[in-house]
Order: structure tokens, then C-alpha cells, then sequence
């Protein structure tokens, strides 16, 4: 009965997202309040009965109902209560619902924090996200429906993939998602001011910080994936350019270009079509890369089952919303215009420099995971692209961004000013390539040209951001929240450059074999194995290796490796012995039993790697900080319009809870 | 082949990267304008009599035009991989032999099926997708003269046996593969599939997935001869 309700409540939500989509966008079309109004009341229907579906399908999780075939396949009654919620969206089914959910939940949020807006235009935005809506429940009830039942119900389930039993897969894709289903707020933001044909530059400021929660939201949901295959999925590092790491990452770097476009066009109300352009396609690119993963086209590690049905239907449907938005934006576009001019050495130069830098950077990242689907489409055969490719294309654009990134920091609006602070920026440089030099040459030793680019562009960028904070500090001048946001940003950003230009020379891996009581140096460490015993998990057996790890003969710590068997699926997994070391992890993973007592094993020492984690976090941090700033929390009577109170503080964050 | 394959790769590298090099022309096509706006301190954006250019502002409609075709592509060749195919296809089928599931101690393999059409399914009792082809393998063995051979792979030998105790059992020999060697050899990385061999023991056909009636009309029988692929009665 109860998987029953909830395939019920999801055809429901379904048409309650029809009905918003329609009153949303031909009420103010057409003139009718009473459909304006109605769209709001589609919106609460919407999230009730999405919510009610998920609801369904946890409980169906948690009751171990195996009647229910997606539950019979991605859990078992061996499975902890934690897992079985998780599993939920372990698999397509239930992460597209879980992908609905979030979707409904960012549109009620919209309702609620919009009211200040003019109603038509709030209208307008929740019947773009209805359609967008309307389109996954569509897609789920036909390709992807979780609520089917088995006939007979299985007597157990099959369990839920050993890789995906980890905490990671209870806040990765809900976080991802969160951001990658914001974006669509901000590519409704857009639709809807060209449906009304709004020539001014009011609806970035209504946009703004939406976009910038998505991105925050975004850059939190990527840096939990990449950690997480990093620690436990043990697929060795932190960023392999996979087809689907690439689909997350290409809306980030448009995410990224699009807020400081927003940026541009609320201060300043300039590049109007530009910022439009980008809200359009960062929903965009996170679309693709739904197809991406779930079409089966691409290969890859994150890879849904591939059914081509699936994949043609998500195929229609891009089109559909993507050409729709693109065709609107070829029609309205035009009549933009931007009446203000501005200096080359403005803020407004250094931010369209990083919008095409970045925009080149998602292009050259666009293009090298379409490449194989190109060359199979022109019938050349199978192509392979990997980090030789994405690893210098990627540079190239983003070493100049980084380094604009520490002068146009310090730019005013409209006139740049920069003659005052040549000081300030040749200093910051000054000390972070001295910084740099001392730590290569000091700490690490050899001549790595591009470490020591690396090191200086990043510590430049994290002095040039406490410049001016440390100057508004210090003069008691106003310290608004966003600006303390954005410094946050660059600070993270610029731990995350000096953490991968120390990780990507001095990392080392090394596969050995140890017998109980021989050890084996790698780096300036020493490995030595005690010995294996077996033990006994929840669902599965282990061996358990013990590895006493030292420097300089002093003990650092005993790492545990285990080589685990899921008896329910049969699969094995090997997890790895981790600890962290002043910022440098240390990493085992047990290979082959290679009898007589020998193991081999895979031995990491990957040096600052903490850094990169706190890097992008401080991002996030940032972004999230902006949105609390005194002009989303209080309304300000302004001109024409009124503006700001868009996102109550927290908001959004309410909403990941 | 493999050697043509690389060449043939080789071919695109050029082409790709101008049709990247494209695209990143066209998307920053709208900066590069506003820049020169930017070169232009004082001008007050474009002079009020000039038309508004469609043109430029068409160009991402194209720009994603061309890449849904690219996907669209994809998706078709996608669909054909589901079919094409394993590399035995056309090949003698590897060696094999293993342990009997009826706890005999004796094994059973290719030598024993040696100028045979068969059929070699692999299963599994863990596998749902199993217990969806099972009905269709009992009527089969009971429809055609074609032997089923099962290979039961990663699974404890008494659950397996429980299984055909239920559900019923096609199979006229079934093999038990516990760690999964011969798996690996005829290259299955999933359950079921199903090998079709004729007598010189040549791989003629591989199901990924489980057999239905249609598939095995369109793809089985019309590959056996006649006599085999009706039904025995």
C-alpha cells in the first residue's frame, strides 16, 4: 500500500508542477491574478507531494519492504539504519527523486523569501521551475519509477553497493545536488525577466544571491565528493577528470563566472546579455551533465546503470528546456543595453577577464569530456582524454586568472585608482614568491618551476585578500558581511592553489610487499607491517593488517588496513589505513595475500593535503557568509522597486538540513 | 586492428581541439565585444541608432544545436554497444571446465560439449535479473532441443541449489564457477548472459542481460538450425 501512495503522491506532484508551470507562466502572459495567485498554491501542493513520495520510499527502506524492487536491490536486512536511509539515493530511481525533492524545496524557498518581489515576476520565475519540475516527474514516473514492486517479493536484498557504505554517500549527492538544482533558480531568475522583456538590470539583484547560495552549495558538494573518493572510495586521488567529476565542475566554473557577473550587473548594470547568458548556462551544463551520468554515453566510475531509454528521454528534455531558454534568449537579448562606461584598470575589466578566463576554462573542460562522444560520432573510433590533456589546457587559462585575481582585487569601480595601491601589490607580490622560494627550497628541495608559480600565485592572492579587510579593521570603516564573504573565497582559493602545487610534485605512491616484521621507507617515512588477523564486521569478514608507521625512528602511528569481503553481494572491497600528519596523510591499502604471510600493498604519502579540503570549504564558507550580509537581511526601502530580503539569512542552509 | 583503431584516433585529435578552439571563440564572443566597449572610456555603450544585431546573441542556440546533435549521436551509439558486442563473438570459445553443482565431485566443460549446439547461461541465486529470465529458460528447455548450460558464479552452492529447488530447473548441467575464472575468461561482468556456441565450438552470439522470447527468436533460434530451435515434441 504504502509504495502504492507514494507512486500516487509522485503522479500528483506531477501534475501539481503542470499546473504551476502553466498559471506560473500564462497568468501574467495573459493578464489573470487568480492564476498569478494559484501558482503559489501549485508550488506548496508540489512540495507536499513530493514529499510525501520520499517520504514513502524511506519508509519502504527502513521496514526492509523487499516487495518493492528498488528496495530489494540497493538494500539488505543486514544493512544499518543509517545505510538504509542513504541507499535511498544510492542508485538513479531514488537519486532523481531525491534530486525532485531538493528541486521542490529550492521553488518553496523561492516563494516564501520572494514576497517583496513584484508578484508577476515571482509568478513567472516559479512557472520556469514548475516546468523544469514537471519535466523530472515526468522523466521519473516513465523511465525511472522506484516504487515498482516485485512479484513474488524477494525474501532479502541484493544490499546496497559495498563502495557507496560510507557516511560520504549520506552528504555528498544531497549537498551536489543542492547546488547543481540551486543553479535552476538563477536560470528561472533569467527566463523569467525575459519573458517580461525587463530591460534593466533589477532581476540580477534579485538573482544574486541565489546564485551565489547554489554556487556555495556547489563548492561544498564537489570538494565532499572529491575528499570522499579520495578517503574511502580509495580511487587514489582527489581529482581524476572523470566525464562525471568534469559534469560537476563545469557549472562550478560558470557558477563562479556567474556570480561575479552579477555582480557587474547589479553594481553597475553592465554586461546585461553577458550575465543573462550564464545564468542560462550554468543550469545548463549541470542538465548535461545529469544526461552525462545517467544516459550511459560517457563511461565512468559514477556511472548510473546505463539504459539508452533513459538517456533519450533526458535527451528530449534538454532540448526542450535549454533550447526554449536559449531561443528566448536569442529574441530578448538584443534589446539589452548597457549605458555606462567604465576604465581599463576598473573593477568591471578585471571581472570580464575572469568571466572569459573562466569561460574558456569550462570550454576546454566541455570540450575534452565531449571529445570521445565528437570522434564517435564521426565515426573515428574510440578517443580517450585524460589529465594529459586536462591538466595543461586547464592551466592555461586559470594561472592568468589566478594572477588577475591579486591586482583586481585591489581595483575601484568604474576607476580603477590601481596607481594608489602599486605599492600594495608589488610588496604582496614580493613576499609570496619569497615565501614560495623558502619553502621549496628550504622544506622540500628541487627545482619545480611550476610549484614555486604555484605557491607564489596562491600566497599572493590569500595577502592580497587580507589587505583590505585588515585596512577597514584597522580605520573602523564598515566591514558588510560580503566583503568578508568574498575575502574568505580568495583566502580558500588561494589554500587550494598552494595545497595542489605541493601535492601534485611531492606526492608519493609505492606498491611493496611486506612479510610480518619487515618494513619498507617510502618518503621520509618508514612502513613496516606487524602482522594480519581476521575480523568480523556487521556484513562482512575482514583480514586486518597492522602497520606501524615511523620517521627517523620515531613512532608517528599504527594504521589498520582491512581487505573486507560483503558476504551478501560478494564483493570485495580493500579499505585503506589512514592517518593525518600535521596536514600530510599517510595511506595503506592491502593488496594480494601473496601467501607465506606476505602482503602486498599500496603505501601514499601525500603531503598538505588537509589544505585542500580547507581551501574550497573556506570557499563555501565565503559564499554562505555573503548571503548573510545586511542587505539580504533587511528590507531597504529603495527606489522603484523594492529590493533585497531575496534570502532570509540561513534559508537555504535551513534547507540542506 | 587495434593498430588502425590508434591511427584512426590519431585523426581527431586536430579536429577536435579546432571545433573546441570554436566553441570557445564563439562563447567569448560577447566579452570580447563588451571589451571594446571597455577600450572606450567615455562611449555610452553602442551609439542608440544602431540596430540590435540578432547575430551574435543567436549563437548559443546554435553553439547547443550542434552539441544535442553530438549527444543524440552518442545515445544511438550508445544503444548499438548493448549489442555489439563481445570480442569472442566469432572466436572459438575459451576452455573450461569446472565442478558440478550436484555435489558429485565431477567436473563438467567444453571437452563434454565438444560438436554440441548449447547455450551457456551464467547466474547466479544473488541475481534479480536471474529469477526475471528463469521463467523464460524453463519453457525454452522445455520448447527446444538446445542444451542450457549453467554456470553459476560467485555463489554458495547450497543457495543455488535452493534456487532450482524453487524456482525449477532448465539447466541439463549446471557448473558452479566460485571464484569466478572462467567469468573472467569469456569476459562476463555481469548476470545473466548468455553465450550462444555451435558445434565447432565458435562463439556465435552473446546476451548481455536477461533472454526473452522476442530475443530469443530474433537473435537464438534464427541462428540455430531449424530442427534444434523447435520445439522437441
Amino acid at each position: 500500500m504504502r509504495p502504492e501512495l507514494g507512486h500516487f503522491a509522485l503522479i500528483l506532484a506531477m501534475l501539481l508542477a503542470g499546473l504551476q508551470a502553466f498559471f506560473g507562466i500564462a497568468g501574467p502572459a495573459l493578464n489573470r491574478d487568480r492564476w498569478v495567485s494559484a501558482t503559489m498554491s501549485a508550488v506548496a501542493g508540489q512540495l507536499v507531494m513530493v514529499a510525501t513520495a520520499f517520504g514513502c520510499l524511506i519508509m519502504s527502506f527502513v521496514d526492509f519492504d523487499f516487495s518493492v524492487r528498488y528496495v530489494a536491490e540497493n538494500s539488505n536486512s543486514a544493512l544499518p539504519l543509517f545505510y538504509r536511509i542513504a541507499a535511498l539515493w544510492g542508485a538513479h530511481e531514488g537519486s532523481l527523486l531525491l534530486w525532485i525533492l531538493l528541486l521542490a524545496g529550492w521553488t518553496a524557498v523561492v516563494a516564501l523569501a520572494t514576497q517583496r518581489l513584484p508578484r508577476r515576476f515571482v509568478a513567472r520565475v516559479l512557472g520556469v521551475l514548475g516546468f523544469l519540475s514537471f519535466g523530472f516527474l515526468l522523466f521519473t514516473l516513465v523511465t525511472s519509477n522506484p516504487f515498482l514492486r516485485l512479484e513474488p517479493p524477494a525474501p532479502d536484498g541484493v544490499d546496497l553497493n559495498p563502495l557507496l557504505q560510507d557516511p560520504g554517500l549520506a552528504f555528498h549527492p544531497p549537498v551536489l545536488y543542492t547546488g547543481y538544482v540551486g543553479l535552476a533558480v538563477a536560470f528561472s531568475f533569467a527566463c523569467a525577466a525575459m519573458l517580461e522583456g525587463k530591460t534593466d538590470s533589477s532581476w540580477a539583484r534579485w538573482a544574486r544571491p541565489w546564485a551565489t547560495a547554489a554556487w556555495a552549495f556547489l563548492t561544498w558538494g564537489i570538494t565532499a565528493g572529491s575528499w570522499w573518493s579520495y578517503y574511502t572510495l580509495g580511487w587514489g586521488g582527489y581529482w581524476a577528470w572523470d566525464p562525471v567529476e568534469n559534469a560537476s565542475f563545469m557549472p562550478w566554473l560558470i557558477g563562479t563566472a556567474l556570480i561575479h557577473s552579477l555582480a557587474v550587473t547589479d553594481k553597475r548594470g553592465l554586461f546585461k546579455s553577458w550575465t543573462l547568458l550564464l545564468s542560462l548556462l550554468g543550469f545548463s551544463l549541470s542538465l548535461i551533465g545529469t544526461f552525462l551520468v545517467r544516459s550511459g554515453v560517457t563511461v565512468s566510475v559514477h556511472s548510473f546503470a546505463a539504459d539508452p531509454t533513459r538517456g533519450t528521454a533526458i535527451l528530449i528534455f534538454l532540448v526542450i528546456a535549454i533550447g526554449a531558454a536559449l531561443a528566448l534568449y536569442a529574441w530578448r537579448a538584443p534589446t539589452l543595453r548597457s549605458n555606462a562606461g567604465f576604465e581599463l584598470t576598473a573593477r568591471e575589466s578585471f571581472l570580464l577577464f575572469n568571466n572569459i578566463l573562466l569561460v574558456i576554462a569550462a570550454a576546454t573542460v566541455f570540450g575534452g569530456t565531449l571529445a570521445p562522444l565528437i570522434a564517435e560520432a564521426l565515426g573515428q573510433g574510440a578517443l580517450s582524454v585524460g589529465p594529459p590533456y586536462f591538466n595543461p589546457t586547464f592551466l592555461l587559462p586559470i594561472l592568468p586568472l589566478l594572477a588577475l585575481l591579486s591586482i583586481g582585487i585591489h581595483a575601484g569601480w568604474k576607476r580603477g585608482h590601481l596607481g594608489d595601491h602599486t605599492r600594495a601589490i608589488l610588496v604582496t607580490l614580493g613576499i609570496a614568491v619569497a615565501l614560495a622560494l623558502a619553502v621549496i627550497l628550504g622544506v622540500y628541495g628541487g627545482r619545480h618551476f611550476l610549484t614555486v608559480v604555484g605557491l607564489s600565485l596562491g600566497g599572493w592572492i590569500i595577502l592580497s585578500s587580507l589587505i583590505d579587510p585588515i585596512d577597514r579593521l584597522r580605520r573602523h570603516l564598515s566591514f558588510p558581511r560580503s566583503i568578508l564573504g568574498m575575502s574568505l573565497a580568495h583566502i580558500g582559493l588561494g589554500i587550494a592553489v598552494i595545497a595542489i602545487s605541493i601535492l601534485e610534485p611531492f606526492t608519493v605512491e609505492r606498491d611493496i610487499a611486506l612479510g610480518s616484521g619487515e618494513s619498507a621507507q617510502v618518503g621520509n617515512y618508514d612502513f613496516k607491517l606487524i602482522g594480519t588477523r581476521q575480523v568480523e564486521g556487521p556484513n562482512y569478514t575482514a583480514i586486518r593488517a597492522e602497520v606501524l608507521v615511523s620517521r627517523h625512528g620515531r613512532t608517528v602511528t599504527t594504521l589498520f588496513p582491512e581487505d573486507r569481503e560483503y558476504w551478501v553481494r560478494r564483493e570485495a572491497e580493500s579499505k585503506a589505513g589512514m592517518k593525518n600528519e600535521y596536514g600530510t596523510d599517510l595511506k595503506v591499502a592491502l593488496g594480494d595475500d601473496l601467501g607465506a604471510g606476505r602482503w602486498s600493498m599500496r603505501v601514499q604519502v601525500r603531503p598538505m593535503i588537509t589544505l585542500l579540503w580547507l581551501g574550497p570549504v573556506l570557499m563555501a564558507l565565503g559564499g554562505f557568509c555573503a548571503l548573510t550580509d545586511r542587505r539580504y537581511r533587511v528590507a531597504r526601502a529603495a527606489e522603484s522597486v523594492p529590493i533585497g530580503a531575496s534570502a532570509p539569512p540561513g534559508a537555504a542552509k535551513e534547507h540542506a538540513a | 586492428m587495434t593498430n588502425s583503431a590508434s591511427v584512426r584516433t590519431h585523426t581527431t585529435g586536430p579536429r577536435g581541439s579546432a571545433a573546441r578552439a570554436k566553441t570557445a571563440a564563439q562563447t567569448g564572443a560577447e566579452p570580447a565585444t563588451a571589451q571594446a566597449a571597455a577600450a572606450a572610456p567615455t562611449a555610452q555603450a553602442p551609439p542608440p541608432a544602431a540596430k540590435p544585431r540578432l547575430g551574435r546573441f543567436v549563437i548559443p542556440l546554435a553553439v547547443f544545436a550542434a552539441i544535442a546533435i553530438v549527444l543524440g549521436i552518442g545515445i544511438l551509439n550508445s544503444r548499438s554497444v548493448g549489442v555489439i558486442q563481445s570480442p569472442l563473438i566469432g572466436k572459438r570459445a575459451p576452455a573450461w571446465s569446472l565442478p558440478l553443482l550436484d555435489q558429485s565431485g565431477r567436473t563438467f566443460g567444453s571437452k563434454d560439449l565438444a560438436g554440441k549446439w548449447y547455450v551457456l547461461n551464467f547466474w547466479g541465486s544473488w541475481c534479480f535479473a536471474c529469477k526475471d529470465e528463469h521463467q523464460e529458460l524453463l519453457t525454452l528447455s522445455r520448447s527446444t532441443s538446445v542444451p542450457i548450460i549453467g554456470v553459476d558464479w560467485r555463489d554458495e552452492d547450497a543457495d543455488a541449489r535452493n534456487f532450482l529447488a524453487a524456482l525449477g530447473n532448465p539447466y541439463a548441467t549446471v557448473a558452479t564457477d566460485h571464484d569466478g575464472r572462467v567469468v573472467v575468461d569469456w569476459g562476463v561482468y555481469g548476470a545473466p548472459e548468455s553465450f550462444l556456441v555451435n558445434p565447432q565450438g565458435v562463439v556465435v552470439f552473446k546476451q548481455i542481460g536477461p533472454i526473452t522470447p522476442e530475443i530469443w527468436n530474433k537473435e537464438f533460434a534464427s541462428r540455430l538450425p531449424a530442427a534444434l530451435a523447435d520445439h522437441k515434441s
